[in-house]
């Protein structure tokens, strides 16, 4: 028999309050190819470590967050003690100092949790620790890295603005020269964690047009994030927009290191890097939900995993996933010698998003009716994708970024 | 104070259970392995003296190198070093003489009641004779003052508090800390585990006093029969002329 979930009501100072007790989180990861052979012990430690904190943590709790439409803060301090907060990140600074591979299987396993607590932990690491790492001053790399670590400060990272989304360059935000200091003025749209951030790491254009990267903090006057309302994807995590009017921004919270379009496109291959692995997440979770309950589902005298349209179905989901996977350890090792291309990272970002996605639609048709549910993960991971595949590049943009690529010839405009 | 926490590399509760060698040993195939469950609550305990009386733990398995991902677990958790005896655990006395050569020099070893797999529950008793340390079984709860220990443990209907001295091994389980206190190694810890001892010692000569002559699994489950709840009749009829239970 299919187990369910059960909703308790109870009465707390006048206040009903909905719980829904999920089920056990009876998750098992699919390794058809056998893929483990090829990680190293370090790396089945910290993604067994990882795996067994999202059963705790997050699978209990998260389906009553996302019908609520609210992030469920009390995580942030678990991701840092986890070490989710930059992996990669040198020990001198605060990080792990692990793996391009170890970041990428925290990812796959936060994800496999909910999209919205994996884009926190990739917009920490990769969006705001990396380009102060990479680009900041070793004074800012001091001031900041442990503390993002440690969870102590939180950042989003602003690009995006309401009319420049694929094409950034375009941007109109900007910053002038006032003496002893900057003046910033204008405005980011779909800046995850921008409601609660204490930090933002803010592209704008200088007076020549040229964009420069900036550290924003909360207490700075001018500064608002208000939060954006009413998604229907990733509704356990925060969104807002940053509005900078007339923020006088230090000049030491300028990132001297570099300047142009490259220095947060460089950010955006290392998070794009770590959503390639994050949706193998949430493919293997749906997946593995509906392996479970095509098993478990009787229809006509049998299970329906023993007839063939669920079979087809299921068959080619652990086909996807395991291409995905072989696909992106191959990525991760080339990143680990520096020598990943953004070309071959886009490829990755894309390939494996549409994957999950597609694995989220065929998931949730296996489950009839239930899979419409919050009894089951599956329709949160189908809704969250619709944003993981939008943003860090469109999908249509990345199939461009290839297209260019293997013809030299760009078809962007 | 020097702790001991002797761990037992077992198959996750998980696990898909099958023997191999007709039936006479177990198929390790596709098998995930812990941190035997007992020893993890230990361990736990262990960590806790470590913070707050400044304890040094040591972790210790009988096993081969595969077994060794299991210890580098238990260092990242925070145990100080490990060592491996390199030996197969052939049976709960073999494994109690090997872990007796390195528990000797240990104010407190902590092992659990039992280890999920074979559920033999006679090393800690076993080494506590050999090395002749006070022992005490069972125990869900444990502190340490000095070089005197307050143990309390389990007993039919209820529990009962002990006081007795170091050098001491206990056998402990769930209670000696809760589920909610088990530490999960974090990012950090795996990469500082990297730069910790892990020793490999070869085993001391002994003998086994028993041998696994053949294991078997548990009946398949029957098929059902369900009977109306106002049928008591074919109830009736079906318990005592089928089942033949009444």
């Amino acid at each position: 028999m299919v187990s369910k979930s059960y909703i308790f009501i109870f009465t707390l100072s006048n206040k009903q309050i909905k719980f829904i007790a999920m089920k056990p989180d009876l998750f098992q990861a699919p390794d058809y190819y056998n893929m483990d052979d090829l990680l190293s012990e370090e790396h089945k430690l910290i993604r067994q470590a990882t795996r067994d904190w999202v059963k705790k943590e997050v699978s209990p709790i998260i389906e009553q967050y996302a019908q609520n439409a609210e992030f469920p803060k009390h995580l942030l301090q678990g991701l840092a003690e986890l070490g989710a907060f930059g992996p990669y990140i040198p020990q001198e600074y605060g990080g792990a100092g692990l793996d391009q591979i170890s970041y990428g299987l925290i990812m796959q396993e936060i994800e496999r949790g909910d999209s919205g607590i994996r884009s926190t932990a990739s917009v920490q690491s990769s969006l705001v620790m990396y380009p102060i790492w990479k680009y900041g001053s070793e004074q800012q790399r001091k001031k900041f890295l442990p503390k993002l670590s440690s969870g102590e400060l939180i950042g989003c990272f602003g690009l995006t603005e309401p009319n420049h989304g694929s094409n950034p360059g375009g941007m109109e935000t900007k910053f002038t020269d006032a003496g002893d200091h900057y003046l910033l003025n204008g405005a980011k749209l779909w800046i995850s964690n921008a409601p609660f951030a204490d930090l933002a790491v803010v592209w704008a254009k200088d007076e020549n047009g040229r964009i420069h990267g900036l550290l924003v903090e909360r207490y700075m006057e001018g500064f608002s994030t208000p939060e954006t309302h009413n998604k229907w994807s990733l509704r356990a995590s925060a969104t807002g927009e940053l509005i900078f009017d007339n923020v006088k921004v230090p000049k030491e919270n300028l990132l001297p290191g570099k300047n142009g379009l490259g220095a947060p496109l460089g950010c955006l291959d290392s998070a794009r890097y770590g959503i390639a692995w994050g949706a193998i997440g949430a493919a293997m979770d749906c997946y593995d939900t509906a392996l479970r309950y095509a098993k478990e589902r009787i229809q006509f005298g049998k299970p329906i995993a023993a007839t063939q349209l669920q079979q087809k179905k299921l068959a080619e989901m652990i086909t996807e996933i395991t291409k995905a996977q072989l696909l992106t350890l191959r990525l991760g090792q080339l990143k680990n010698e520096d020598r990943a291309s953004s070309s071959q990272i886009s490829m990755a970002k894309r390939n494996n998003v549409q994957m999950a996605s597609d694995i989220a639609r065929e998931a949730r048709q296996i489950l009839g009716a239930m899979g419409i549910t919050g009894d089951f993960s599956i329709m949160r991971h189908m809704m969250n994708l619709e944003s993981v595949i939008t943003y860090e590049g469109t999908h249509d943009i990345h199939l461009l970024i290839t297209g260019a690529d293997i013809t030299g010839e760009q078809a962007f405009k | 104070m020097k702790i001991l926490v002797c761990i037992s590399h077992v198959p996750d509760t998980t696990s898909k259970i099958n023997f191999t060698d007709g039936d006479s040993k177990f198929d390790t195939s596709g098998v995930q392995f812990i941190i035997n469950p007992n020893d993890e609550f230990g361990l736990t305990r262990a960590m806790w003296f470590k913070e707050k009386q400044g304890a040094e733990v040591t972790v210790v398995n009988v096993g081969e190198s595969s077994t060794e991902p299991t210890l580098r677990k238990a260092l990242a958790i925070g145990a100080d070093n490990a060592i491996r005896i390199n030996a197969a655990p052939t049976d709960g006395y073999y494994t109690a003489v090997q872990l007796a050569e390195v528990a000797k020099d240990y104010d407190l070893v902590i092992a659990g009641k039992e280890s999920i797999d074979y559920n033999g529950g006679m090393v800690p008793g076993i080494l506590a004779e050999l090395t002749g340390f006070n022992f005490i079984n069972s125990c869900i709860g444990l502190e340490v003052d000095g070089s005197t220990a307050t143990v309390t443990r389990e007993i039919d209907g209820g529990k009962e508090s002990l006081q007795t001295t170091l050098p001491l091994v206990i056998g402990g389980q769930k209670g000696i800390v809760e589920e909610k206190d088990l530490k999960i190694p974090n990012a950090r810890g795996i990469m500082m585990a990297r730069k910790k001892t892990l020793t490999v010692q070869e085993p001391v000569q002994s003998e086994t006093l028993t041998k696994a002559v053949s294991f078997e699994k548990p009946a398949a489950k029957g098929t059902v029969k369900l009977v109306e709840a106002d049928n008591l009749d074919a109830l009736i009829d079906l318990l005592h002329n089928e089942a033949k239970v009444i």
